[in-house]
């Protein structure tokens, strides 16, 4: 195969189009009538037969698959239930705050992790190493919704340094920011010292070093280089469970974004919103995915002709 | 580290001890105590209804583990049995397998969990249900990668020669070579369902009150942070403790069985 561009893309799109048959059935799995749950069973009979006509639910359901395909590509959500108001406003206002809190995280992830693997890597075997190493499992097995409270209690309750909750001040995406990244630091961490070892010892390496290079122009050129295909790969698959993760991350903090819509919407029943949220956080997955495989192809020349 | 590791284990053996041999009821409610420090009478304190936090620990293990285990199961015999089928016949099928499971793989983490749990009324029952929906997935791969790899070894090759039915190559050989790497997979997955677990039940989606989970005391500690810390610190050291000494385990397995990772797309 010379170029399979055209084969990601196409099942990238294939999986678009899985995601949105699962959001749209969400709605269809709910246990008896789905009006009747949302409005509550002593609800008037007229409020229902407009709700129902709203959503599209009198139709045959081929024609409401059709139906809200099409409105999904026009970046139409439909209303929410309860304050009438249409849903796209409310996930792009999700969305931007929710993708503020991911990049910082992963700003933080990748700068701490990157550095702390190189120093881990540089000094293997010392005690700097092994402090490196348990911290990254201690961070590893850690829950969001325990590192949250623990860092609420150190740095605002204790400390008092930052704001416990909400987003009010400009500081306030420090503490889930940090709880967001450090799983991620972790698996970076892990990743990045385990590439550079391995290539340190390697025979590109040691040519470098025979010709009399300096030992930071070959591990910016040479080990850097290498180590950087792997950690996009890891980088993109982990964007996932940021996002995932931004869920639990938000409602612990009252960060406005696509999680605590999400859970807010759950607990309010207002289900159009919940499947907007799903379909929307699941999407920009499969996005990062196929911008992973991409950068993945343009950063490593191997990869262009498998 | 393995002397933390067998701390912890010791730790919850000897609360299970208690809950056998004294068999205390963890919502009995003393009002007087609400949110008390740590004592001697109730060794991690109260919860805000006069709880004591050491027995609801216990018993939202408990719950837990139950739920766990069914999911593991299930998950695990679905998985196993999809994997093995697409791998060994291969064709249009195993192309169909694929694509659910790059569907499956497009909802990231516990978000597909969260989704079925919203839409099916929260139970013990419809936990298990969401929780298995996405988990199988994992063990379809591992299986289908494996199947691969074993049918096209010599052994099966020369027992297909002589005249071996399906069935007999992949109950002999097929999936007696699937037991090492399925049991390194399960205790990782395991790992991840507690913590699933206890999230959903954190955004309230798992178990219902008054039944003890971890998650929902996670949420009860959460709100009571600036009273007293106590209860959200040993709930998240219990769930941390535990998820820590189950991935030790998943690592000492995968050292001592030298499994190489076979997974292939």
């Amino acid at each position: 195969m010379q170029n399979n561009f055209p084969i990601i893309f196409f099942s990238s799109c294939l999986q678009v189009l899985g995601i949105f048959i699962v959001t749209f059935f969400i709605l269809h799995l709910l246990p008896g009538d789905p009006i009747q749950v949302m409005l509550g069973e002593s609800a008037a009979l007229s409020d229902q037969v407009k709700l129902r006509a709203e959503l599209g639910l009198d139709q045959p359901i081929y024609k409401q698959i059709i139906n809200s395909f099409s409105q999904i590509m026009h970046g139409d959500f439909g209303n929410s239930i309860f304050t009438g108001a249409p849903i796209k406003e409310q996930i792009i206002f999700a969305m931007k705050n929710t993708y503020y809190l991911a990049s910082a995280a992963l700003i933080i992830a990748i700068i701490l992790g990157i550095t702390g693997g190189v120093i881990a890597a540089k000094y293997r075997g010392s005690s700097l190493d092994k402090v490196i190493i348990n911290l990254s499992l201690f961070f590893i097995s850690i829950p969001h919704f325990f590192l949250g409270p623990l860092l609420m209690l150190c740095f605002s309750i204790g400390f008092g340094w930052l704001p416990i909750s909400g987003m009010d001040s400009p500081f306030s995406i420090v503490l889930p920011a940090l709880t967001l990244s450090l799983g991620m630091l972790a698996i970076i961490i892990k990743m990045t010292r385990n590439c550079m070892i391995e290539i340190m010892e390697s025979d590109t390496v040691r040519t470098a070093r025979a010709k009399g290079m300096r030992e930071w122009s070959i591990t910016i050129h040479h080990i850097f280089r290498l180590v950087l295909i792997p950690l996009i790969t890891i980088i993109g698959m982990q964007f996932g469970s940021l996002l995932s993760g931004a869920v639990i991350t938000e409602t612990l903090f009252s960060w406005n974004g696509l999680g605590m819509l999400l859970v807010n919407s759950i607990q309010m029943r207002d289900y159009p919103i919940t499947q907007a949220c799903i379909f929307v956080i699941a999407i920009s997955y499969v996005l990062v995915n196929l911008l992973t495989e991409i950068l993945y192809k343009i950063v490593d020349p191997r990869m262009k002709d498998i | 580290m393995k002397k933390l590791v067998f701390f912890i284990v010791f730790f919850w053996l000897f609360g299970l001890i208690i809950k056998l041999f004294t068999a205390f009821d963890s919502n009995q409610m003393i009002f007087d105590e609400i949110l008390i420090k740590p004592n001697f009478s109730s060794w991690l304190g109260r919860d805000d209804y006069g709880r004591d936090i050491f027995h609801r620990l216990i018993d939202g293990f408990l719950n837990s583990f139950e739920i766990i285990f069914i999911v593991t199961a299930i998950s695990s015999f679905i998985g196993v049995f999809i994997g093995v089928i697409s791998g060994y016949f291969g064709g249009k099928l195993d192309q169909i397998v694929r694509y659910i499971t790059t569907l499956f793989m497009a909802f990231p983490g516990i978000l597909l969990a969260i989704a079925f749990a919203a839409i099916l009324s929260p139970g013990k029952f419809n936990l298990i249900l969401a929780l298995s929906i996405g988990s199988w997935v994992g063990y379809a791969r591992l299986a289908r990668a494996q199947t691969i790899l074993i049918k096209s070894l010599d052994f099966v090759k020369a027992s297909k020669s002589m005249g071996g039915s399906h069935r007999l190559i992949i109950v002999n050989h097929i999936l007696p070579s699937l037991k090492t790497p399925l049991t390194v997979e399960a205790t990782y997955a395991i790992a991840g369902l507690i913590i699933a677990e206890a999230s959903l039940s954190f955004i309230g989606l798992g178990l219902q009150a008054p039944m003890a989970s971890w998650g929902g005391m996670m949420r009860d500690g959460v709100r009571f942070l600036l009273v007293s810390p106590h209860y959200a610190l040993f709930v998240g050291l219990s769930i941390m403790s535990l998820v820590y000494c189950i991935n030790y385990l998943g690592d000492f397995l995968h050292k001592k069985w030298d499994i190489k990772s076979s997974e292939n797309k």
